[in-house]
C-alpha cells in the first residue's frame, strides 16, 4: 500500500503529463502538482521538424490532450513556472512558491547544444520547443539558402522539411554518413542518399570551422576543410544536454548523461525520474538514457506504477521513427557499433525493406524502411529478450 | 467509452495493438491505425486508456459517451 499524498511533476511534456495520467488512471487521488517551464499546454514534439515547420498544422493541433482531459486529471498545473532547486521534501519555483511533496518526478528533458560563437547571431536556430519551430518557420518563410548543422534525426528532418517548402538546403556532419549513431554506417548511406535525391547539398566528414556573419546577422559557415558556404539561416542540430542545472546541491543523483535512476526510474527514496533526462540502469542494455518519444510515455507510466509502490525494473524495448520525405524510417532495439546486419525483407533499391541487427547471432535491432506490418514478429522477439 | 483516432497523427508505431488488439490495428500498407470497435465493452477500458497513453503520436481519445 502507498502513502503517497503529495506529488509534484516538473516538466510538462509528454513524459511529465504522462505520469500524471497514469497516476489517475491508477487511482491516486491525492494532491497532483505539473510544472512547466513553458507558458503553452502541455504539447506533442515530434510535428515540431515536420507538420508545424511545413506549416500542414496550426500550432494548437500539437497538443497533447484537449483541454476537458486534462481538466480529468484535477492537476495543480503550473506553466510558465520553472524549478530552481530541491530543498529536503520541497521544490522551490523561481516565483518563490515552494511546494511540498512526498513524491518527485523529475521530466526536465533535455535542452539542444549550439555551436561555439553563435550566441546572438541572427537567423541561427535550434529546434526543441513549440516557439523555436514556429520562429524557424518564420525564417523559412523568407526563402533563405539553410545550412543544417548535424545530420541526426533533427536535422535530418529539418532538411527534408526546408527542402519541400523549396528551399536550397546544406546538411553538413563530422560523420561520413548521416544518422550513423542511430542505424549505423550502410544505413546512414542510404539516408545520404535520400537527401541526395531530394536535391540536398551535403558536406559529410566535416564539421563546422566557424559562422560568418555581418551586421548581426549569418552570412556563411567555413568547414573545417577550407569550404566556404553561403547562407542566410542555419539549424544547429548537434544533440542536447539533460536539462538537471536546477538540482544542484539537492543530493540527487546526476551525471553528465542526466538524473541517475535504478532500475526502477528511482534517483532517490520516493524521487523518479521519466522521458529525456532520465539515465537508468537498464536489466539488458546497461545504464541507458534514450531521447525517444515513445520512452517518455512508457517510462511515464512505469514511474507513476512504481511511484504507486508495484517495484517493477522498467526494461522496454527502445523505439523509434523518423519521417523524412516520403520514406518512413522506424527502429526497434538497441543496435551497436559492430552488430551484423542483414537485409531480410525487400531491399533498398525497391525503396522498402526490413533489416536485422545482429551480435553473437542474437537479434539486437529492426529497422523498417518504408515496411510497418513486417516488423511485427521482430518486434515480439526483441521484446522477449528485454523481458529478460 | 467512445474511441476517436487520427490517423493524420499516427506514426505507425504499432503500441496500440499491443495494448489492446480487439481494438486497434494496422493497415497493411502503411502501417496507419485502424479503428475495429469504436465503442468498446467496459472490459476493455483499462486496455483502451493504456494504448492511449503509450501512443507516441496522441493520436488516440477516449471520450465517455
Amino acid at each position: 500500500m502507498t502513502t503517497v499524498r503529495k506529488i509534484v511533476v516538473v516538466g510538462a511534456s509528454a513524459a511529465g503529463l504522462g505520469t500524471a495520467e497514469a497516476l489517475r488512471r491508477r487511482g491516486y487521488d491525492g494532491e497532483l502538482t505539473l510544472v512547466g517551464a513553458e507558458a503553452h499546454l502541455p504539447y506533442d514534439r515530434p510535428p515540431l521538424s515536420k507538420q508545424v515547420l511545413a506549416g500542414a498544422w496550426e500550432p494548437e493541433r500539437v497538443r497533447l490532450r484537449p483541454e476537458e482531459k486534462l481538466a480529468d486529471l484535477r492537476l495543480d498545473l503550473r506553466l510558465a513556472t520553472r524549478a530552481t532547486g530541491v530543498s529536503g521534501r520541497q521544490v522551490l519555483l523561481d516565483g518563490g512558491d515552494r511546494l511540498d511533496f512526498d513524491g518527485l518526478v523529475i521530466a526536465t528533458g533535455v535542452v539542444p547544444r549550439t555551436l561555439p560563437g553563435v550566441e546572438g547571431v541572427g537567423g541561427v536556430h535550434v529546434l526543441r520547443t513549440l516557439d523555436d519551430a514556429l520562429s524557424l518557420r518564420v525564417e523559412l518563410l523568407a526563402g533563405p539558402r539553410l545550412v543544417v548543422v548535424g545530420a541526426g534525426l533533427i536535422g535530418c528532418e529539418v532538411a527534408a522539411t526546408a527542402r519541400k517548402l523549396g528551399l536550397d538546403v546544406t546538411l553538413i556532419d563530422p560523420l561520413p554518413v548521416p544518422m550513423t549513431r542511430q542505424l549505423g554506417p550502410r544505413l546512414g548511406e542510404l539516408v545520404a542518399n535520400l537527401h541526395a535525391e531530394n536535391g540536398v547539398r551535403q558536406h559529410f566528414g566535416v564539421g563546422v570551422d566557424s559562422v560568418r556573419s555581418a551586421a548581426g546577422r549569418i552570412t556563411g559557415v567555413v568547414l573545417t576543410d577550407g569550404t566556404e558556404i553561403e547562407a542566410d539561416a542555419m539549424l544547429v542540430g548537434i544533440g542536447a544536454t539533460a536539462v538537471t542545472d536546477w538540482l544542484d546541491g539537492s543530493g540527487i543523483p546526476v551525471d553528465p548523461q542526466g538524473v541517475r535512476c535504478d532500475a526502477y526510474c528511482s534517483a532517490a527514496p520516493g524521487v523518479y525520474a521519466a522521458g529525456d533526462v532520465a539515465s537508468w540502469e537498464h536489466p539488458v542494455l546497461g545504464r541507458i538514457r534514450l531521447e525517444h518519444r515513445t520512452n517518455a510515455s512508457e517510462q511515464a507510466m512505469a514511474v507513476a506504477m512504481n511511484l504507486l509502490g508495484a517495484q517493477q525494473e522498467f526494461r522496454p524495448l527502445p523505439y523509434f521513427w523518423s519521417d523524412q520525405y516520403d520514406t518512413k524510417i522506424q527502429m526497434f532495439g538497441w543496435p551497436l557499433p559492430g552488430d551484423e546486419l542483414e537485409i531480410v525483407e525487400g531491399a533498398p533499391a525497391e525503396g522498402s525493406f526490413i533489416a536485422a541487427y545482429r551480435r553473437d547471432g542474437q537479434l539486437t535491432g529492426v529497422l523498417g524502411w518504408n515496411s510497418v506490418r513486417g516488423l511485427r514478429p521482430y518486434r515480439q522477439e526483441l521484446m522477449k529478450v528485454m523481458a529478460g | 467509452m467512445r474511441v476517436e483516432i487520427d490517423q493524420d497523427k499516427c506514426c505507425g508505431a504499432g503500441s496500440c495493438v499491443l495494448s489492446a488488439p480487439e481494438v486497434f490495428d494496422q493497415r497493411e500498407s502503411d502501417g496507419i491505425v485502424v479503428l475495429l470497435d469504436e465503442r468498446p465493452g467496459d472490459e476493455l477500458r483499462e486496455a483502451v486508456e493504456e494504448a492511449a497513453e503509450r501512443c507516441p503520436a496522441a493520436a488516440i481519445t477516449v471520450l465517455e459517451q
